[in-house]
C-alpha cells in the first residue's frame, strides 16, 4: 500500500482529527508481574476474591480437560480458552441471573455463573441441540455467526428498554467480529436507543491467522466508542480485578441507558479451535511472552501480597474442579436418548403438513432402508 | 368506503397497536412522516415514541433489532423501506430470526414481521423493485405472506403480527393505491397458509399472487378460456391442497410471477405437482414471469413486467 505523501501532514491547515487525539489508555489494577497499588483494589470480600480465583481454576481446567476429550475423538471441534481466564472470570462475575449472555462460545465459566450446567456447555460442544435450550433457560445463546448476533443484541435491550426491566444484555465477541458491519449496525442503534447493552470485545489479537493489525488501522477498538456517541474502555483483559471492577461499573452505566464498548486485551495462546494449527501463521517468540503473562498466576501473586492465598487450597479446588467436570461428563454421556422428531417440530410453533410429510419419510427412508441408519451410525459422533 | 391497500395495512397495525400492548412499530421513516409510502401514518401520534420508532438507517440493526425485541418477549413489526434495501438484512433472517425458535428447542423463539414493499412498476431507481421473495421462502423457518387485494392485506398482516413464527410479509406497492375494496373496521384474519380461489374455472388452474394476480385477472378476462385462478396469498408454508385439488379438477395449469424465471417460486409450485398429482396433467405447465435479469430502470422495467397478453397467451396455449 503507497500512501500519498505529495502534502505533509503538518503542512495541513484544516483541522483534522485522527486517532492520536485520543489516546487510548489501558486500565489496569494488577500490573503484569502481580504488582498493584492497594487504593485501587475493588472493595470484596475475602470469599469474592477467592470466588475469582476458583473460576478461573474452573475456566483452565474446563479447557484443557476439552481439548484432551477432543482430541480422545469424544468432543466435537472446540475453540480453547486458555489465556482468557481472567477476562472471561472478570466479565462474567458482574453480571446478574436475569441479565443476557449472548456469548461466542468461549466463555464457559461466565455461563456457568450464570446457572448453565457444565453438562450442558458438554453437550452443546457435542453438538446436541438441546443445549441451546438450557443456556436460553439461563438467558444466554452462544451466537456462531461471528458478529451476526449483535444486533439481536440491541433488540434485547431495547426491549429491556421498552418493558422497564432492571438488567443489562452482553455480547461476548472476538476482535474479529469488529470488522463486520452488524457490529457497527448494533452499536450505533444501541447508542441511539440508549439501549442496556454492553459490546465486550475479547481482544485476543488473532481471528484464526488473521492479526488486529489486519484487523482495523484503529489502535483500539475501545476508541470506536467515541464514534458511536456511547462509552468504551480498554482494559488489561488478563487482570482479573481489573475486567472484574470495570465490567461491573459498565453494568451501572447499561442501565442508566448508556450503552458500552468493552474492549478486554488479552492472547489467544491456543488454536482458534481443535482444527486450527497457529504454527502455520504465528512465531512462538510471539506466544512465549504471553506465556509468562499467565493471568491466574498473576492473580496467585496478588492473592499472596493481600495475604489471601492461605484462603485457597489449589490442590484441592483442582481436584474439586476436576470432579466436578467428571460428573458432568458422565451426564453429558447419560444424556439422551434422542428422536428425529425434533429435527422438524421445533422449526415452528406448528409443524406444517409439508414438514410433516418430510418428517414421515425420513421415518419411512430409515425403516425400510436397511443401509441407511448404518451410514448415520458409522459417522463419528463428536 | 372502499379502501386501498396503503389504507388496509395503515388499519391492521393501529388495531394489533391498540389491542396488544406488545407491538412495537419501526423502521427508516415510520414515524414522523409515517412512512415513505404513508403506511405508518398516524401510529405516533397515537401510540407515542416509545412503540413507533425511526430507526438509524441500518436494515442490519432493524431485522436484528427485531429478533431481539422479540426473543425478549415483544411482537415487532419492522419496516424495510423497499424490498430492494432487504439483502444486507437477510443474514438476520436466515440466521437467527428463522431459527431461533429451533436452535433452543422452543426456549425462545422469533415472533416478528418484517414488512416491505416489493416489485417493479412504479418507476423507481435502481433497487427499488425487486421480487425475490423465491429467495426468502427457501428459508427454513421463515414464513413469506404476499397479500394482493386491500381486504386481505389487513387480515393477512393482523395474521401476521400474531404469528407466533417470524413473517416476511412482502406488499405489492404497484397495487398499494390503484385498487380499492372495503375493509371492515371488524377483527377479523385471513389465516397465513390458506390460497383463495380468486374465480372457479374448469379448463386451466393458474396460480398467482401480489401485484401479479390482478394482470392475471386482466389477462382471464381477455380470452375465452374458462380458468380457475388462484391467488396463492402466502408463499411459504404454501397451501399445496388448493394447488393440487385445481389441478386435478383441470388437468392444465399456468403460474404467473413477476420474479426472475430460473429457480423462481414457479419452480417448487410445478415441482410439487409433479410430486402429487401429474398423471392428471393434460398439457405440461408454463410459467411466466420476469426475466433472469435485473430489474430494468423505469424506462425500460415494462418490457421485464409480465403484462396480461404475455399471460394470455400462455393460458390459451395450455387451455388448447
Amino acid at each position: 500500500m503507497t500512501k500519498n505523501t505529495s502534502q505533509r501532514a503538518d503542512d495541513l491547515d484544516a483541522p483534522w482529527i485522527t486517532q492520536d487525539d485520543l489516546p487510548v489508555k489501558k486500565y489496569q489494577i494488577i500490573d503484569e508481574n502481580g504488582e498493584y497499588d492497594s487504593e485501587a483494589v475493588p472493595d470484596l470480600t475475602t470469599k469474592e476474591f477467592v470466588d475469582l480465583y476458583r473460576w478461573m481454576l474452573v475456566e483452565k481446567r474446563y479447557a484443557e480437560r476439552m481439548i484432551n476429550l477432543q482430541r480422545r475423538g469424544e468432543m466435537g471441534t472446540v475453540g480453547s480458552s486458555r489465556g482468557h481466564e481472567a477476562s472471561i472470570v472478570g466479565s462474567g462475575y458482574a453480571l446478574n441471573d436475569e441479565d443476557y449472555l449472548l456469548a461466542m462460545g468461549r466463555e464457559t465459566s461466565a455461563m456457568l455463573m450464570k446457572g448453565v450446567s457444565l453438562r450442558d456447555i458438554l453437550l452443546f460442544w457435542r453438538g446436541i441441540d438441546d443445549a441451546q435450550k438450557f443456556l436460553a433457560q439461563r438467558n444466554c445463546m452462544i451466537g456462531i455467526s461471528v458478529g451476526g448476533y449483535l444486533p439481536v443484541v440491541t433488540g434485547i435491550g431495547w426491549g429491556m428498554n421498552i418493558t422497564d426491566t432492571d438488567a443489562v444484555v452482553t455480547a461476548h465477541f472476538g476482535d474479529g467480529a469488529t470488522s463486520t458491519g452488524a457490529f457497527h449496525e448494533a452499536v450505533n442503534f444501541a447508542g441511539v436507543l440508549d439501549a442496556p447493552a454492553i459490546f465486550y470485545c475479547q481482544n485476543n489479537q488473532w481471528a484464526i491467522s488473521t492479526p488486529f493489525e489486519k484487523q482495523t488501522n484503529a489502535n483500539s477498538i475501545a476508541q470506536r466508542a467515541v464514534g458511536y456517541g456511547v462509552h468504551g474502555i480498554r482494559v488489561d483483559g488478563n487482570d482479573v480485578l481489573a475486567t472484574y471492577h470495570a465490567m461491573s461499573e459498565a453494568r451501572e452505566l447499561a442501565m442508566q441507558g448508556n450503552p458500552v464498548v468493552f474492549e478486554g486485551l488479552t492472547y489467544r495462546r491456543e488454536g482458534h479451535s481443535t482444527s486450527d494449527d497457529p504454527t502455520q501463521y504465528r512465531d512462538r517468540d510471539e506466544v512465549e511472552p504471553w506465556l509468562d503473562r499467565d493471568p491466574i498466576e498473576r492473580y496467585e501473586t496478588f492473592l499472596q501480597s493481600e495475604g489471601l492465598w492461605d484462603e485457597v487450597d489449589k490442590e484441592a479446588m483442582v481436584a474439586e474442579v476436576d470432579e466436578e467436570f467428571d460428573a458432568a461428563i458422565e451426564a453429558a454421556n447419560a444424556y439422551g436418548p434422542r428422536d428425529i422428531d425434533e429435527l422438524f417440530v421445533y422449526l415452528y410453533e406448528e409443524l406444517p403438513s409439508e414438514l410433516e410429510a418430510q418428517l414421515r419419510e425420513l421415518e419411512r427412508s430409515l425403516d425400510e432402508l436397511d443401509e441407511l441408519e448404518e451410514y448415520i451410525e458409522r459417522r463419528p459422533k463428536g | 368506503m372502499p379502501e386501498t391497500i396503503i389504507n388496509a395495512i395503515n388499519m391492521a397495525l393501529t388495531e394489533e397497536m391498540e389491542r396488544d400492548e406488545r407491538v412495537v412499530v419501526f423502521g427508516e421513516d415510520v414515524a414522523e412522516t409515517g412512512g415513505v409510502f404513508r403506511a405508518t401514518e398516524g401510529l405516533k401520534d397515537k401510540f407515542g415514541g416509545t412503540r413507533v420508532v425511526d430507526t438509524p438507517l441500518s436494515e442490519i440493526a432493524i431485522a436484528g433489532g427485531a429478533v431481539g425485541l422479540a426473543v425478549f418477549g415483544l411482537r415487532p413489526v419492522a419496516e424495510i423501506q423497499f424490498s430492494g434495501f432487504l439483502p444486507p438484512a437477510f443474514d438476520q433472517l436466515v440466521t437467527h430470526a428463522s431459527r431461533m425458535r429451533w436452535r433452543t428447542r422452543g426456549e425462545w423463539s422469533a415472533p416478528m414481521v418484517v414488512r416491505t414493499p416489493y416489485g417493479a412498476g412504479i418507476r423507481a431507481l435502481e433497487h427499488h423493485s425487486e421480487s425475490l421473495e423465491g429467495a426468502y421462502a427457501h428459508i427454513p423457518g421463515l414464513k413469506v405472506v404476499i397479500p394482493s387485494t386491500p381486504y386481505d392485506s389487513k387480515g393477512l398482516l393482523k395474521a401476521s403480527i400474531r404469528d407466533p413464527d417470524p413473517v416476511l410479509f412482502m406488499e405489492p406497492k404497484h397495487v398499494y393505491r390503484s385498487i380499492r375494496e372495503d375493509v371492515p373496521d371488524d377483527d377479523y384474519e385471513v389465516p397465513i397458509g390458506e390460497a383463495a380461489v380468486r374465480q372457479e374455472g374448469e379448463e386451466v388452474t393458474v396460480i398467482s399472487w401480489g401485484a401479479m394476480m390482478h394482470k392475471t385477472l386482466e389477462a382471464v378476462e381477455k380470452i375465452d378460456v374458462d380458468a380457475e385462478v388462484i391467488d396463492l396469498r402466502t408463499i411459504s408454508p404454501m397451501d399445496r391442497e388448493t394447488i393440487l385439488e385445481s389441478v386435478k379438477k383441470t388437468g392444465r395449469c399456468v403460474v404467473v410471477h413477476e420474479a426472475p424465471k430460473s429457480g423462481g417460486w414457479a419452480s417448487e409450485i410445478i415441482a410439487t405437482i409433479n410430486d402429487e398429482v401429474l398423471m392428471y396433467l393434460e398439457a405440461p405447465i408454463e410459467r411466466v414471469t420476469g426475466f433472469d435479469i435485473p430489474v430494468p430502470l423505469l424506462s425500460m422495467e415494462d418490457y421485464y413486467i409480465p403484462h396480461p397478453p404475455r399471460i394470455a397467451e400462455a393460458i390459451e396455449r395450455v387451455a388448447d
